[in-house]
């Protein structure tokens, strides 16, 4: 045999050797609990010799990177991390396979799965993308704080109430501020909180005719409301606060209370990073009696695009990662409070989950409330609760946000800024031909 | 020297690069000019075909365009009078004899090394952020309330940033210009009696005009575009405060998916980068003539 035949015999060996080793490319957010799972994902990758390439990125760059692969039939990825907000959207554009095989798996058992999450990440009762973690918003506050400033909190506060406590906690010589909201501009930023919290004030985004509502009194109490309550007790420089920062502000016991993702529960428990870990009450969000709370809805999950070459290895992937095998896999490694929260029943039925984390019943609690086909008090013509899900809505939102980051920067009045939310949400509904 | 057969040769070299390097720049062109007229939204399958000037009223007509180009012209302006002013201020320093005036040197254009985003984030975080950031802890000292630099005076903030990133060019060039004036001129002035102002004013400016008018060519063509600082520190806020023409093309074509608008915005873009430039090349480019 001579060495080039050698040679050859090699390469070929090699080329199949890859040929049959199948890898899978996932694209993730850099969240604490995905890393966890990019550091569990060796097991699967021994039980089914399927390898795995990570493409982990920060939410915003995720996001205009797997829009813009999907949109543009790129096929980059074989597994992407969505939202709740573009699981519908892009299932209906016929861009995301169904999770038909996991559906019908009983092992899997998708009915476990928490009807509200399981709802948001449907279109026409099939399953499109499976929810790695759930989250709602509700509160948490210092008991300490609260104690100190003679109030107790109620498990559903008003407006009202916290209002009068954020206040009352409000210590700047000390450097506490009474309550922390984000404000950094963007859909998936301030405008989550605000349009979620402006639910409860009975606003909404568009009427039955797609209107834009920002002219309405209910917007304009709910953005007054926020102001003023910014003013008196929120930090300095709140406009350029998002959820980590907010995060770290709490930590570092600098807030009084926080309303933001019921994900942040297990963050601000945790005594190795958080100084106040101990300290810490929660509560859902707060309402003003008209029959809607201001919390969200929203869930991380894993959707294979419709041009995934690897699609059957790739909702095997899915299921590992997201079934109860997984849940207690994470418990085994790193305890019960670290699993991902708000997918499953079962882990709330769990009296080990129950046990290590407080914050359980809350937030259970306030992920059923959050109906994301009726979000708010009055009819709307679309679903979502903290977002409107349709396309348009990543810019109006961003737009939108904008304006009101700009309100709380003291750039411009509350006024000013509805009227050309107003004004610029219009134009691009016209734009887009929802307006005639 | 080079014969006819060599000079074929190293254009029949050169041609590959240079086509690749032609259709590098006019593919991305066209194809931006293309998608200016058409209905191209990423995420909505739906608009599709020809858009006529749609995309380009609905771009100028965008309530914060006139804003963005405002706030374009003063980014551009206030980087260029900070760099420049401080940049001959820089140079006369640096023309001093003084020990260690290698490293000084390399120290002072340091800054130039720093990628933009870098720059941002550390300006950002480690300088001006009002609750960790060195300023805001200065201000604490004295008992003052900590500056939120990028909410109450955005623009400003990023006209800081940028500058100090371009300072080191503009000190270079300009130094460079001053070690090329005549010593024999500096003392015959000094000799006939004219004080340091008088000096820097009839001898030393005059003799610096062409830098500084180079100066300002080269910074305006990248400053008409900047984004990086931008987008890592305000993101165009609060409200539209700090949004120039780039950032609006990127906030319609990426953060709203709209393509077609987007490539009306990045034309408009080029046309008042071209417009800029022509008039500049005509008010200051006539010192270069000489």
């Amino acid at each position: 045999m001579t060495a080039k035949t050698l040679f050859a015999g090699a390469l070929l060996l090699a080329l199949t050797g890859t040929a049959s080793a199948q890898t899978l490319t996932i694209a993730t957010v850099n969240n604490g609990d995905m890393i966890r799972m990019q550091g569990l994902s060796d097991q699967f990758t021994e039980e089914t010799g399927i390898e795995l390439n990570w493409v982990v990125l920060e939410e915003n760059t995720l996001r205009q990177n797997v829009t813009t692969d999907i949109a543009t039939n790129g096929g980059q990825y074989d597994i992407m991390t969505i939202g709740t907000y573009e699981a519908p959207i892009w299932a209906k554009q016929g861009w995301l396979k169904p999770l038909d095989t996991l559906s019908a798996d009983a092992n899997y058992d998708v009915d476990d799965i928490l009807p509200a999450i399981r709802g948001g990440l449907s279109l026409d009762g099939k399953l499109y993308a499976a929810p790695f973690y759930g989250e709602s918003s509700f509160i948490m506050y210092r008991t300490d704080l609260m104690e100190k400033a003679g109030l107790t909190m109620p498990d559903a506060p008003t407006w009202e109430f916290i209002g009068e406590a954020a206040r009352a906690m409000t210590d700047r010589a000390n450097d506490i501020n009474g309550i922390c909201l984000r404000g950094k501009a963007g859909w998936g930023e301030n405008m989550a909180f605000l349009t979620a919290m402006s639910n409860s004030f009975g606003a909404r985004w568009f009427d039955e005719n797609w209107q834009p509502q920002f002219n309405t009194p209910q917007w304009k109490e709910t953005l007054d409301t926020y102001l003023s309550l910014m003013a008196d007790a929120g930090p300095a420089g709140a406009s350029s606060n998002g959820f980590n920062e907010n995060l770290t502000l709490f930590q570092q016991g600098k807030c009084g209370m926080w309303i933001d993702a019921t994900v942040a529960a297990s963050f601000v428990t945790n005594p190795n990073d958080s100084t106040v870990a101990d300290k810490v009450g929660f509560a859902q969000a707060p309402d003003t009696g008209l029959g809607k709370r201001g919390n969200w809805l929203w869930a991380w999950s894993l959707a294979i695009p419709a041009s995934s070459q690897n699609a059957e290895a790739a909702e095997q992937f899915i299921g590992w990662a997201t079934s109860k095998d997984y849940l207690a896999t994470v418990a085994e490694a790193e305890g019960w409070a670290n699993v991902p929260p708000g997918t499953r029943t079962s882990l709330y039925e769990n009296p080990e989950y129950q046990a290590a984390a407080p914050f359980a019943a809350m937030t259970l609690a306030s992920i059923d409330s959050a109906d994301p086909t009726a979000p708010t008090v009055d009819p709307v013509p679309y679903t979502g609760v903290q977002f409107v899900a349709i396309p348009e809505f990543a810019g109006i939102g961003t737009n939108v946000g904008q304006l009101f980051s700009a309100a709380l920067a003291g750039q411009m009045s509350a006024d000013d800024a509805l009227a050309q939310a107003q004004e610029a949400t219009t134009r691009d509904m016209t734009r887009a031909g929802y307006i005639k | 020297m080079a014969t006819k057969q060599t000079r074929a040769l190293a254009r029949t070299m050169m041609a590959p690069a240079v086509v690749v390097l032609f259709i590098w720049m006019i593919v991305p062109l066209v194809m931006t000019l293309w998608f200016s007229f058409q209905n191209y939204n990423l995420i909505n399958p739906m608009m599709t075909g020809f858009a006529g000037w749609a995309n380009y009223t609905y771009v100028i007509g965008d309530p914060s365009f006139t804003q963005a180009l405002v706030n374009t012209l003063i980014l551009v302006g206030g980087v260029l009078l900070i760099t420049i002013v401080g940049g001959t201020f820089l140079a006369l320093l640096l023309d001093q004899p003084i020990w260690g005036q290698g490293i000084l040197r390399i120290i002072v254009i340091s800054p130039f090394f720093v990628m933009p985003p870098v720059a941002a984030l550390i300006w950002k975080n480690g300088f001006m952020h009002p609750g960790y950031g060195m300023l805001g802890h200065l201000w604490k000292f004295f008992g003052l309330q900590p500056v939120d630099w990028f909410n109450q005076y955005p623009l400003f903030s990023v006209i800081v940033i940028v500058a100090w990133q371009w300072l080191p060019f503009a000190t270079l060039i300009l130094l460079t210009a001053l070690q090329s004036l005549s010593e024999e001129q500096r003392e015959a002035a000094e000799m006939d009696g004219a004080n340091a102002v008088n000096r820097f004013r009839y001898i030393i400016l005059p003799h610096m005009a062409r830098a500084i008018t180079i100066v300002i060519l080269i910074q305006t063509i990248f400053l008409l575009g900047i984004f990086a600082e931008i987008r890592v520190t305000t993101g165009g806020g609060p409200g539209y405060a700090s949004t120039n023409i780039a950032f609006l093309v990127f906030r319609t074509g990426i953060l709203s998916n709209d393509i077609g608008a987007g490539s009306a915005g990045g034309v408009v873009a080029v046309i008042i980068a071209n417009v800029v430039a022509i008039f500049l090349m005509r008010a200051v480019g006539k010192n270069l003539d000489a």
